[in-house]
């Protein structure tokens, strides 16, 4: 019985430690997610102060944290809100694809880490954290803004292009060569496209199947759906995470309202042991090495974020500051990164740097995003009148 | 009206319209049911420059306050074909002479031939007022009659 007193006693100054910090982070305007992963560095190895007799719990609540992460990211969306807003935003997710992919794809080949850990980190840097970036919004009461639209539809987009890059990452990962990942591909497409007509046409019967008035029957049943179809879409080579966003967009109408209240308390518990696991197996010593490109990366990617953003809106009418807004509101990465970058790391595929590499990449940009969107305004105004006076 | 209504993706929707002067006015919808009122920025129209939440209640007190000038249209289509005959609305400022004491004590019928056919008072409607109605700093007051009429009543609301 010592053994289990000394991990709960463990755990409990963990997440206390946690629940500290995200006070802190928000307080001071920033994401937490940086703080958890510092929590983690400075717990796992290598770091102030090791921790042992944890792993059993963390291993597993770690994976639960990335199914509710996908599952609630689904939840936020109805079928037909995907479809609209793949319609409306195609051509600046295009850009943003472009743009923000290739800039993490060319560091990962400079740095000799192979064609795999390039598709990893063009991922890291593509993907913008619709977390931090709808709570910012919020934030700074930008809801009603005429870009915030275009930011959101460019979010949607991106979250649909996870469903998609997932699965074929899981594929490579799992070293199944070239045939096998056009297979998964195949695979991948096609279940997608099969949940989003299901979901259209018959979503409130799988939002019949997990509902009930009884909360506990609800969250148990619900987590109970999650599980199982992100398990089953793991045995498929379609990663567990992709499973849980297609089960999210297929609940809709008041039960996924309600799924959502329950849930999010789970996501951010499960959610920060996540990042703390991810730190934790991160070696700290390994950081400075690649920190001069991370910090190169995050600059880049603050540009073409803050590019993909002005076209965006340009393209809706919007005047120059409403894009410079947007662009900036985009420039937050945090917990799909690391989502990426854990099933790299946790696959073994790619180098243990790349771990290393994309913690400081994140850490970065998940404090520079909220900065840069509260910021953006009075520089550009700044940026304007420097122009006016010398002319 | 144009009302451009915008989806916002895991969010809710938004109703706005462009006013004359090219202000964004409009509503946000959540979807848990909760509303947020919009006011954009007058030098950067993309921006908004207020917001407030809004209950189910102050919703409806906004619109029967904005709806005020809606009754008074009503009624002078109803009497397009009666020519001389108009609607207007009189407010009644606090601290007029009338302010706390009932519509009968105007005598606004016999001096000025004019009716006071509804008062709108904190929001909501109130129809045809019997005479013994005691009239509140702040009421609107709508009444019917020939513009000299109003005038005069006008005149009566103010000073008595």
């Amino acid at each position: 019985m010592q053994h289990t007193a000394i991990t709960l006693i463990e755990l409990g100054a963990v997440f206390f430690g946690l629940g500290v910090l995200g006070r802190l982070a928000w307080r001071i305007g920033i994401s937490p997610i940086p703080l958890y992963l510092l929590g983690g560095l400075a717990f796992g190895q290598g770091g102030l102060i090791p921790l042992g007799g944890i792993e059993p719990f963390t291993e597993i609540a770690s994976e639960i944290g990335v199914v509710l992460l996908l599952l609630l990211l689904g939840l936020e969306y109805s079928a037909s809100e995907l479809v609209t807003g793949l319609r409306r935003s195609w051509l600046a997710g295009l850009v943003d694809v472009v743009l923000n992919a290739s800039p993490g794809a060319a560091v990962a080949l400079l740095l000799g880490w192979g064609p795999i850990a390039a598709i990893v980190l063009a991922g890291v840097t593509y993907i913008s954290s619709s977390g931090i970036v709808a709570k910012v919004l919020g934030d700074l009461g930008r809801l009603g803004n005429r870009e915030t639209p275009v930011v959101l539809s460019i979010l949607v987009f991106e979250d649909l292009a996870m469903a998609i890059y997932l699965p074929i990452l899981t594929a490579l990962l799992a070293g199944v060569g070239f045939l096998g990942g056009l297979g998964a591909v195949g695979v991948s497409v096609l279940v997608i496209t099969l949940v989003l007509v299901l979901a259209l046409r018959y979503g409130r019967y799988v939002s019949a199947l997990v509902d009930s008035p009884d909360p506990e029957v609800f969250l148990l049943r619900l987590l109970g759906a999650a599980l199982l179809v992100a398990g089953l879409a793991a045995q498929l080579q379609v990663s567990a995470a992709v499973g849980a966003f297609l089960l999210g967009i297929a609940i809709s109408g008041s039960t996924a309202a309600n799924a959502t209240r329950t849930l999010a308390p789970l996501r951010d518990l499960f959610a920060a042991v996540f990042f703390v696991v991810f730190g934790l197996n991160t070696d700290p010593s390994a950081i400075p090495p690649v920190l001069p490109f991370a910090l190169l990366l995050a600059l880049l990617t603050t540009i073409t974020k803050l590019a993909t953003g002005w076209f965006a809106a340009g393209s809706q009418g919007i005047r120059r500051m409403g894009r410079a807004r947007a662009g900036a509101a985009l420039v937050a990465r945090g917990e799909f990164s690391i989502v990426i970058a854990g099933l790299a790391v946790g696959s073994g595929a790619v180098t243990g740097e790349l771990a290393a590499f994309s913690t400081a990449y994140v850490l970065l940009m998940a404090v520079l995003g909220p900065v840069a969107a509260r910021v953006v305004e009075p520089v550009a105004q700044r940026l304007v009148t420097l122009r006016q006076a010398r002319r | 009206m144009d009302v451009t209504v915008t989806p916002l993706p895991g969010l809710g929707t938004q109703q706005e319209f462009t006013t004359e002067s090219g202000r964004r006015i409009g509503v946000i919808t959540y979807r848990d049911g909760r509303m947020e009122l919009i006011v954009s920025d007058a030098r950067d129209p993309d921006k908004i420059c207020a917001a407030t939440d809004l209950t189910g209640e102050e919703t409806s007190t906004l619109a029967n306050l904005l709806g005020a000038p809606q009754l008074v249209r009503q009624l002078s289509e109803q009497q397009r074909e009666v020519t001389g005959v108009t609607t207007w609305q009189l407010p009644l400022v606090p601290n007029s002479p009338f302010d706390g004491r009932p519509l009968g004590e105007t005598e606004m019928r016999t001096r000025t031939s004019v009716s006071i056919v509804a008062v709108i008072r904190d929001g909501s409607v109130l129809p045809s007022p019997r005479p013994d109605f005691v009239f509140a700093g702040g009421d609107l007051v709508v009444v019917v009659g020939t513009a000299e009429g109003l005038r005069a009543a006008g005149e009566i609301m103010e000073h008595g």
